[in-house]
């Protein structure tokens, strides 16, 4: 799992059958930090409260898939929850 | 499986039920010399690691889910050892 942020939202008109009503949002991958990285991908967001703006962390592959209900679609990407808050431990930066 | 430090935790309210009440940690990716590599990882805890453990962390889904019996777990990284030494002798 990684961080990402929500930038914005995918409406498809035709989607395969299993993906109708999923919300997609276009997320941005984030290092530890919250830095920017990579380019935007689109999830879908098993959680369906997911907005643009907040800060989420995602699952991709098979996994992406089982956080969805019906699970067996085709999804790459998906939004596993909305983070809270990211509490960093001081360890020496090396 | 990959060699990690625990270098923070994630809260979170809204989030797939399998994740309710799991500790969810960011883990720096190490490198051989222990020192972190720039990546990281997010996974849960099931070894109850602290903060700046060096932990083993396994990232392949079934695995995971065979550890958390569930297969239904959308789940890949899961902490599933703390590391007390590593030791690479120079070839």
């Amino acid at each position: 799992m990684r961080l990402g942020r929500v930038i914005g939202t995918v409406t498809p008109c035709v989607v395969c059958d299993g993906l109708e009503g999923v919300p997609m949002l276009i997320v941005q991958p984030l290092d530890k930090r919250k830095n920017p990285v990579d380019s935007p991908i689109v999830a879908a967001d098993s959680t369906r409260m997911a907005a643009p703006g907040e800060l989420i962390y995602y699952e991709s592959i098979r996994e992406a898939a089982l956080a969805l209900d019906p699970w067996f679609v085709p999804v790459n990407d998906a939004i596993i929850g909305i983070v809270d808050d990211v509490h960093y431990f001081d360890l020496e930066e090396t | 499986m990959i060699l990690g430090r625990v270098c923070g935790a994630i809260h979170s309210t809204i989030n797939h039920q399998f994740y309710d009440n799991r500790r969810i940690l960011l883990v720096d990716r190490l490198g051989l010399d222990g020192k972190p590599s720039g990546d990281y990882i997010i996974a849960i805890d099931s070894v109850d690691a602290g903060a700046g453990e060096t932990v083993l962390v396994i990232d392949e889904g079934n695995s995971a889910r065979q550890i958390v019996k569930d297969d239904m777990a959308p789940l890949r990284s899961i902490i599933i050892g703390i590391v007390d030494d590593v030791e690479v002798p120079e070839l």
